[in-house]
Order: structure tokens, then sequence, then C-alpha cells
């Protein structure tokens, strides 16, 4: 795909903040030191009057963030995944998520392909541990189209979001005239045989996986799912009835967090064989992050190996 | 302060404490040591000071107060009752299954409580989001907030106190209620956060030390704080733990028990005498 457009979600936020910034001023930016790596240095630079660095200490800038919201405000906070969801969990909890205020987090480098600063910097346990807070919705756009529509979306939500976004510059997959909706999945290629259920930066190698298979004979559906919480049951349920059998595949440890939700709604309402793909319950590491997308397994043809499994899986 | 309004905060404060006592006492939990420490301050800032309406408690522009040792929320409770915030005889409810009294302030369901909190430290912070708030948007209300000493160990208390100076949130008045005593012993014992004043003092805020049951002292700290233009400000109250029920005064058993039966009859026989001598 050398010829596709690449953008990283986290210059997706940043430019639809600036646009955001041009059509409203009712809401406020926050950073704790990193407004230059989450981009919403793309803010300051325009809108530095409605912008606020609250240094390195993201908790304080979660539980401010709280209190702008409890003033009828909007608001968003940004820092890395791992220091916004796991530094500031119990403020996201306890501040924002318990009085269900309108605080968007915008959490940039999300899993491994932060790349070279290694496993302290590299969180693979965000999305499990936003989604086990009431209330809280979460969001891990695939690209740069669907990152600055979620990023508008969110700014008119009523209740926490929870913005999962990317460091590396990944495939832009859809069009302008994509239409996102919180808390709808997407169905993004038919098929028959399996299911490939990906979210964020997985989504253009399951698109991937899904030529991979075609050229085997095996026809596999693609379905995007950027909201993973509330979960679009309706068409996963679909997915397990019609291909009976589903991948999920997510840039996230195997526990908690995508794959977790399809097999928990799949095991209460229609047991389905799921296999995931993701972190395997480990630390990253240092190292280019296409470089640890391939060790990791996180590529097209590692999904299509587990779409295979899960075909032969089925009852 | 003029005689006939102290007076009569006094004796609301009276009738405040006895709210504390009541609803503790039902709930067989909670934290009346440091709920009677702040219902002077709690007492001033609603009947006298506050920007508020309890036919509206979502006012726009009305005043905020954050209380940043959610423990002590029988005190915020029983001044939002009293004040007509909710009926009085709610109070009992505190901490019953299916009560919207939670056992910590909860802003989505109590009229009148501005922001949820409880976990030490936060609330702090929260307040420093409604001030900043305020400044950005140019809206003109205040905003009040109540820590605990014990509370101070909390580093996120100094993030928050960093942001506010450097911030130079002068429409932000902290109080700290400096009873002395925390859960484990005395704040000297446990790791003293002491010395409080020049501590807020090096993060940039206007200080003020004062008796914290003493409403004259309140007041005019209180007043002297919305003259300050570029800094916030941090009033350090003296006070004793469990004012007002003398056999809790200073008793650190007092902070997170409740009083059983014969204990609540002493402090309802104290506190009532003390109401009747006022009246």
């Amino acid at each position: 795909m050398a010829d596709v457009k690449k953008i990283a979600t986290r210059d997706s936020y940043g430019e639809a903040l600036v646009e955001l910034g041009k059509e409203r001023d009712d809401f406020i930016v926050m950073d704790a030191d990193l407004a230059e790596a989450t981009k919403t240095g793309a803010f300051k630079k325009v809108f530095p009057q409605r912008f606020y660095d609250c240094g390195i200490a993201e908790g304080n800038m979660i539980s401010i963030a709280a209190g702008i919201a409890a003033t009828g405000k909007k608001v968003f906070a940004s820092s890395f995944a791992m220091f916004a969801a796991g530094r500031a969990f119990e403020q996201i909890r306890n501040s924002v998520a318990y009085p269900h205020l309108n605080v968007v987090i915008g959490a940039t480098h999300a899993g491994i392909s932060v790349g070279e600063d290694g496993a302290t910097h590299q969180c693979c346990e965000d999305i499990a541990i936003m989604r086990s807070i009431p209330g809280m919705t979460i969001i891990n756009p695939a690209d740069h189209i669907e990152a600055k529509m979620a990023v508008k979306a969110a700014i008119n939500h009523d209740g926490p979001v929870y913005l999962r976004l990317g460091r590396l510059a990944v495939p832009v997959v859809f069009d302008e005239d994509y239409s996102f909706e919180i808390g709808k999945g997407v169905e993004l290629k038919e098929g028959t045989d399996v299911t490939i259920i990906a979210t964020g930066l997985m989504v253009a190698e399951a698109l991937e996986a899904y030529e991979i298979l075609k050229a085997e004979g095996i026809s596999a559906r693609v379905i995007n799912i950027a909201t993973i919480k509330p979960l679009d049951t309706e068409i996963v349920l679909k997915a397990a009835k019609e291909t009976g059998a589903i991948v999920t595949a997510e840039e996230h440890n195997v526990i908690g967090g995508l794959g977790s939700a399809v097999s928990e709604y799949l095991s209460e309402n229609y047991p389905t064989t799921v296999v995931k793909l993701g972190v395997n319950d480990t630390f990253g590491m240092s190292g280019p992050a296409n470089e640890l997308l391939d060790k990791f397994g996180l590529r097209a043809k590692d999904i299509a190996e587990k779409a295979k499994q899960a075909i032969a899986k089925k009852a | 302060m003029e005689q006939n309004k102290k007076k009569q905060l006094e004796l609301t404060a009276l009738k405040v404490r006895r709210g504390i006592v009541d609803s503790i006492h039902a709930a067989k939990a909670g934290h009346p040591g440091g709920s009677l420490s702040i219902a002077d301050l709690l007492t001033y800032l609603y009947f006298d000071k506050m920007n508020v309406d309890p036919k509206n408690p979502k006012m726009a522009d009305r005043d905020r107060l954050v209380l940043s040792k959610g423990h002590a929320a029988p005190a915020l409770y029983s001044v939002l009752a009293h004040k007509g915030f909710f009926p009085t005889e709610e109070l009992i409810t505190l901490r019953k299954t299916g009560s919207r009294l939670q056992g910590h302030p909860d802003m989505k369901n109590i009229p009148g409580v501005d922001m949820s909190s409880g976990s030490l430290g936060q609330g702090i912070s929260c307040a420093v989001g409604m001030a900043l708030s305020a400044k950005h948007f140019g809206d003109s209300y205040r905003v009040y907030a109540i820590l605990g000493d014990g509370e101070c160990e909390e580093g996120q208390v100094w993030e928050a106190a960093m942001f506010a100076g450097n911030k130079g949130l002068s429409n932000l008045t902290a109080f700290v209620d400096f009873n002395g005593l925390q859960i484990d012993g005395s704040v000297e014992e446990v790791n003293s956060p002491a010395p409080l004043d020049k501590k807020f003092e090096a993060f940039g805020w206007n200080v003020i030390v004062i008796d914290g049951h003493n409403f004259d002292e309140i007041e005019a700290a209180t007043l002297a704080a919305e003259k300050v233009t570029d800094k916030p400000t941090a009033i350090i109250m003296n006070t004793t733990k469990g004012k007002g029920v003398s056999f809790m005064e200073n008793k650190c058993g007092w902070h997170g028990k409740a009083p059983g039966d014969e204990d609540y009859e002493k402090a309802v026989a104290e506190l009532d005498a003390a109401l009747a001598a006022l009246a």
C-alpha cells in the first residue's frame, strides 16, 4: 500500500480541534506538557488564549477538566494513553465519569505503535481500563477521516468520551463521504465464511487480510468498530449469525479490549467462536513502530491466519 | 460582624450541627468529627456569603462550592437542607440504600451540590477548573473549596495549588480545615503537611490564618480574599475536630464513627441546651 496516503490520528485530532475552534468558542483544550506530540499544539498555535497547559500533572488536568465541565462548558484534555487512562484513571473514574461530565479525553500514543519510546509509553491496557468505567464512551478511530469525525461527534456527546489515537501514520481508508456515528459499527466488506471485526489501525490491516483470504477463496466480512463502548451489538450479532466465526483485531492487550467486548456479548447471546488477535498479554518494547507491528503479529497476514483458525473451529 | 447577624449564624450553625449528628446517628456510619469542624464555615458561606438560590440550584451565575474533603458530606447536606435545597427531614436518610444523600457528595442527584467529591485531592482540582472556567468565559461567580488538613498530604492538592497560583485564579478561595487529626492519628504523627501557610505562599497564593469557629474572623478573611486580584487565597482555619459536641472534640476516634444511641442522646442534649441558651 505504498501509494496510500498515511496520516496519524493524532494529527487528525489536532486538525479537527482547529476546525472546531473556528466554528465555536465554547470549549477549552488542555494538555499536560505534550502538546507537540498529542497535536493539541496545532490548536494552541491558532488559539493560544483557549489552550491551557497543566504541566506534567495528568491527574490534576483531568480533575480540572471535570471542574470546567461542571460549569457547563466543553473541554478536551489530552495526554498519552498511558498517562490519561493509566496515571489519571481514578480522576477519570471519580471526577469525570461518576458525575457523567462532558470531558473528552484525547489519548494519543496508544498501543505499541508508539515505537521507540518502549514499554513504559506503550499503553495496551487503556481500552480495558476505560471499558470498566460506567457510562464511558470509547472511540478508537481507524484513520484520519474517521478520527476527525469522531472529534466533532465527541464534543456534542452527552457524557465522558475516551478518544483513542495513535502516533503512527496509518493508511487513510475512508472517503470524505464516510459517515461516522458514535456507537455504530460499519460493514466495510461483505463476506460469508468469517467476520473480521477490527478497530483502530487494525482496520487497514483487516482490509488487506480480506484480499489475502479472497485470493485463497475465503469470503471474509470486515467490520470496523470505532466505538468499542457502547458496542454495536446488532452488527456483531448479525455477523455471528451469518458467518459463524469471528476474528477480532486490535492494537491492545487481548485481555479486556475489543475481543473481550465481542466475546462477552456473544457468549451470552449467541455463542460463536471468537479468535482474538492483539497484544498477547505482554509488554511492548522499543523499536520502529512498523517493525513492532510485524514482531507482535499485528498484520494482515496474521489476521488471515486467525481467520482460517476461526473457520476451522466452526461447529 | 453585626451582633444580630452573628447570633443568627450561631443559631443556624447549632441547627446544622444537630442535623449532622441526627443524620450520622441514623446512618450508623459517617464522619462526625470533620463535619462538625466545618459547620461554622459552611453556615457562614451558605447563609451569608454565597450567591445561591435553593429554588434554582443550577442557577448559571451562582457561586460554587466544592467540598474537597467529601467525607464531611453530612455538614454540607445539613447546611443545604436548612437553606432549603431539600427537606431537613431527608437528612436521616443519609447513606441509606436508595437515598440520594450518598456517603460522599453526588452532584447528579443532590440539589445544591456543585461537584461530586470524596476521593481526596481531586475536589480542589475541580474547584480550580471551575475558577479557570469562570475566568476564561468571563463569568463573575466565585469558587470556594474546603480541604482537610490530612487531605493536604495528597500530591494532587499541590498540583492544583501550583496551577491555580501560576494562573492567578483570584476568584478561588480554598479553606483548609486544620483540625489536626486524621484517621490514623494526629496529623503531626502521621505525615504532617505543615507549615501549610508557607507552602501555599510558596505556590503563589495569598494566605490568611484564622480561628475557624469565629464568625468575625471567617467573614473578615473571606471578604479580604475578594480584594486580592492576582492570586487565589488559602484560608487556613484552626479548628476543633468534633466542635460543639464536647465528648467528640479533639478525639481522633470520632473521625469516622457514628454515635450509638446513648452518645447520640448526650450530643442532642448538649446541642439543644446550647440552642435554648442562645434563642
